[in-house]
């Protein structure tokens, strides 16, 4: 353990990408076998069974450290992290231990099948000979959600310095459904065999934000678009009969999405494509809020089957005829793809998103100006000729989305914010303007940038009227265009509206409160971009 | 006379032996006859109607007495300041021309038939606890205060008390300080290996106080250190008054960092990620501050490191230093107050918050010295 902490310790102690891809390459040289695998496990969210709940947690911590629970409870949200705060509340380890990171993964698996007075004991002895960040990494693996600053794509450089094996390569062979109890390092990364798991998916490509003109990309000719559309990235894996449906995150929704599993008989076996999945009815896509209902459960019922079914608009073949064609040109992959999809039955739920047809970038200027009546957030460039390559690289894939829609909103409420932002009122609450009154319809906690915030946490401290619990009331006097993606009728808020992705895009220095934008005005932005209900 | 040879006197100045809270005060059960209270609490700051004078006033007064030089408690525009001889130097580099009267550490001063004295709180050189006594009634206002020793300033002396008026900065339970040569220690090695790798190491720390502490506990055989102007300014009154710092060298806008190689760079928090600090070339950054104990406040700082050192008590300082004052009603300001006062109130205290224009340790805040 001693060694992994000092890993983390490193890995948090720099802000820089090459002292943290060392650390790491230093590390899977040289700890043991299976600590490297529960690191890469860790490191790519793959993490023990929770074993104890948050709640035995905070009380033992709590008596441990003789503070009542309430005050445990206080500094939890100041700490923004159960893990740490109780590393920083116990009392100081009476000894030591040299036990290793996958052994005391062992201790922490082990806990699920004792009685609560032995798991105590365990706990209580674990804190006592573990040091501060021992502790804290040791609380992490009980508790989960580990996140050191290392995403999956420097611990991966780390694995290629480490081991002399491609980037790309790892990738792949880290991607899927492995444990370190279902495998070893020998196997998943030294010996990888593709066949041995049916279910693998491949990397995900992911694409950037265009910043500049699309005239920067060069000739129209050489890139196809498509809608960037807004819904769940999956992708599709048929092999041997059997399908799965992995997300982004690399987690598992087949069971999430059982129209899929009729593909099985219009798709053939060895066969993996990219797309979107999307609630969708009436030839067009639903509302996010649709899809979202069907993501919060592990099995659907009936009636929610009919009322927000799923296809997947499919943009890309990573495999065909049981090959991976990822190294063929997007116009190719496309090309298969296309005949594919195109025999299909229409109550297939797997369609080919649409290419646009463009000549010029303004013709595509056009197409991305009708995103929103089409559903969509903006469009997607993929250059014709480019491989399909893994994770998130500039050059060959593009979104272009829309640009956002604004509103100007008075702040009225303020809140603390938690872990990286203590200390700092950083979630807002705005009001439209309605009348003389004014009515909040959204809160916001990103876009200010850090100096920002301070001015902001420094006018709040002075300026509140009053406090609900951690929340305050300012006096409205700040006026901020809030962004958002989009709008819907809401029941369940005052205003009547929900937006999605609001975030705070400008601080109107210049605009006194009168000229806030109003209720009204809001009220015209639904009936203009509200869409199709969910 | 050097600082460090000051003796602790606070308790033999307090007059009447005060009988000492041993169990939880009962609840009065009929309201006894209540006199003005000594201090009261107004909006330009805690005020002794008595003897007619402000203590650390955020608005302009006729007469102040100033805890220490920060700026959020030595604020500019009285007509008459009272502070330490060992705190009038900053505060009047810092103010500019002011009238200002000065008071050795533990003397009685009668001000408007109040009986006024400054003990040692610990905070930076020359800092008080202000005491404050009338028809045997003794209040004392800690100002910003720590406990433990840190070799530079006056030791924090408990004054015993009727009320105090204590800041709560760090008043959670998660802030447990380690000692301070540990700190000291981990300074040195991040210095130390920078230096090995050929880089400049550029510590964050308050100008006043934090950044001459770091100084006096560092290795002096360590390597060169140079100073922002703000530092500096600060140094040369502390060292003209006799305290112990090391050489330090002034960065000026000729300084360039090739001169200096392995040098130490101690400047205020806000001149990280500045354009000033571009003379240095590829540095390792690092901030010194009680907030440092929390990841998440770290990693927004993002600086290469966080040493966890406060000018401030935490958890166990406070309640300590509460508890040897052997006051029964303590008031709580700037800091966890809602939550310390509860905390308070739980262990038997009589306790209140006051809401004062003190800021305790901010990260965020910019130091006015720099302008």
């Amino acid at each position: 353990m001693k060694r992994f902490a000092a890993l983390f310790s490193a890995l948090d102690q720099t802000t820089k990408t090459n002292a943290k891809v060392a650390a790491l390459a230093e590390y899977f040289r040289e700890a043991p076998e299976p600590d490297r695998l529960w690191t890469i496990a860790l490191l790519s969210g793959r993490r023990p069974k929770r074993t104890v709940t948050s709640t035995l947690l905070r009380t033992w911590a709590a008596e441990r450290a003789g503070i009542p629970l309430w005050l445990f409870e206080e500094a939890y949200p100041i700490v923004g992290d159960l893990a740490e705060t109780i590393a920083l509340i116990l009392p100081d380890p009476s000894r030591q231990s040299d036990r290793s990171l996958a052994d005391w993964i062992g201790v922490v698996r082990g806990l699920g099948k004792a009685e609560e007075a032995e798991r105590k004991a365990a706990v209580l002895d674990a804190w006592d000979q573990l040091d501060r960040t021992e502790r804290f990494v040791f609380n992490k693996l009980i508790t989960g959600g580990f996140r050191m600053g290392v995403s999956q794509k420097l611990m991966t450089r780390a694995l290629s310095q480490a081991t002399g094996i491609d980037e790309p390569d790892l990738a792949h062979r880290l991607m899927g459904d492995w444990s370190p109890e279902s495998t070893s390092f020998r196997a998943l990364i030294l010996e990888h065999d593709p066949a041995a798991d049916l279910s693998k998916p491949y990397p995900f490509y992911l694409a950037y934000q265009l910043d500049d003109p699309p005239e920067s990309l060069g000739a129209p000719a050489d890139w196809a678009a498509e809608r960037k559309w807004d819904g769940i990235r999956g992708q599709l894996v048929l092999r041997g009969g059997a399908h799965h449906l992995w997300s982004r995150g690399e987690e598992l929704m087949t069971d999430r999405f059982p129209e899929f599993a009729r593909l099985i008989d219009f798709v053939p076996p060895g066969t993996v494509i990219d797309g979107e999945v999307l609630a969708f009815q009436n030839d067009r896509p639903m509302a996010f809020a649709a899809l979202q209902k069907r993501i919060g459960r592990k099995t659907v019922p009936k009636k929610l089957l009919t009322e927000a079914p799923v296809l997947l608009m499919a943009y890309d073949l990573l495999e065909w005829e049981g090959q991976d064609i990822r190294a063929l040109p997007f116009a190719e992959r496309r090309a298969i793809l296309d005949d594919l999809i195109a025999p299909l039955p229409t109550e297939a739920p797997l369609r080919a998103s649409p290419l646009l047809q463009f000549d010029t970038w303004e013709d595509l200027a056009a197409e991305r100006a009708k995103s929103r009546e089409m559903d969509a957030e903006g469009v997607m460039l993929k250059r014709r000729d480019s491989p399909y390559r893994d994770g998130r690289r500039k050059g060959d894939w593009w979104k272009w989305k829309v640009d956002p829609l604004v509103i100007d909103a008075v702040l009225i409420y303020a809140q603390q914010g938690h872990g990286r932002r203590a200390n700092l009122f950083t979630d807002f609450t705005f009001a439209v303007r309605d009348g003389d009154a004014l009515v909040p319809f959204t809160k916001a906690y990103s876009g200010l940038t850090d100096e920002e915030f301070r001015r902001i946490t420094a006018w709040v401290r002075r300026n509140t009227t009053e406090r609900f619990g951690p929340v305050r009331s300012v006096t409205p006097q700040h006026v901020f265009e809030i962004a958002f993606e989009g709008i819907q009728e809401s029941p369940r808020h005052k205003s009547g509206v929900a937006l999605r992705f609001p975030r705070m895009s400008r601080w109107r220095h210049d605009k006194p409160v009168e000229e806030a934008n109003t209720l009204d005005d809001l009220k015209d932005m639904l009936a203009a971009y509200g869409g199709a209900t969910p | 006379m050097p600082p460090l040879e000051r003796r602790d006197r606070g308790h033999r100045l307090c007059p009447a032996p005060l009988s000492l809270r041993l169990v939880a005060p009962a609840r009065r059960a009929t309201p006894q006859p209540m006199a003005d209270p000594l201090l009261s609490f107004t909006d330009r700051g805690i005020y002794c109607a008595a003897g007619d004078f402000y203590i650390d006033p955020w608005r302009p007064v006729d007469r102040a007495l100033i805890t220490h030089g920060h700026a959020d408690h030595a604020r500019p525009g009285h007509r008459r300041y009272l502070a330490t001889e060992a705190a009038a130097p900053v505060i009047r580099h810092r103010l500019g021309e002011i009238d200002i009267d000065t008071i050795p550490y533990g003397e009685v001063r009668d001000v408007g038939g109040v009986r006024v004295s400054f003990h040692p709180a610990g905070h930076v050189p020359g800092s008080a606890q202000i005491r404050v006594e009338k028809a045997g009634e003794v209040w004392v206002v800690s100002g910003d205060y720590k406990t433990e020793p840190d070799g530079l300033c006056e030791p924090f002396e408990p004054v015993r008390c009727h009320a105090f008026i204590s800041e709560c900065t760090f008043g959670l339970p998660v802030f447990q300080w380690r000692p301070q040569v540990e700190i000291a220690a981990q300074i040195d090695d991040w210095w130390r290996a920078n230096r090995a790798a050929g880089r400049i190491s550029l510590l964050g720390a308050y100008s006043l106080g934090k950044a001459q502490r770091v100084l006096a506990t560092l290795d002096p055989e360590a390597g060169p250190i140079l100073t922002h102007g703000a530092v500096e300014n600060v140094n040369e009154v502390l060292r003209a008054q006799g305290y112990p710092l090391p050489p330090t060298i002034r960065v000026t806008p000729d300084t360039k960092g090739r001169d200096h190689p392995g040098a130490l760079v101690v400047a205020p928090p806000s001149a990280l990620g500045s354009t000033w600090m571009r003379r240095f070339g590829t540095v390792s950054t690092a901030f010194a501050s009680g907030w440092m104990q929390m990841r998440g406040v770290r990693r927004r700082r993002a600086a290469d490191r966080g040493f966890v050192m406060s000018d401030h008590a935490d958890w166990d300082g406070l309640n300590a230093a509460i508890a040897d004052t052997g006051a029964e009603r303590i008031f709580v300001t700037h800091g966890y107050t809602a939550i310390f006062r509860r905390w308070l109130a739980e262990q038997g205290y009589d306790a209140g918050i006051v809401e004062t224009a003190w800021e305790g340790e901010s990260l965020d805040q910019t130091d006015e010295a720099e302008a």
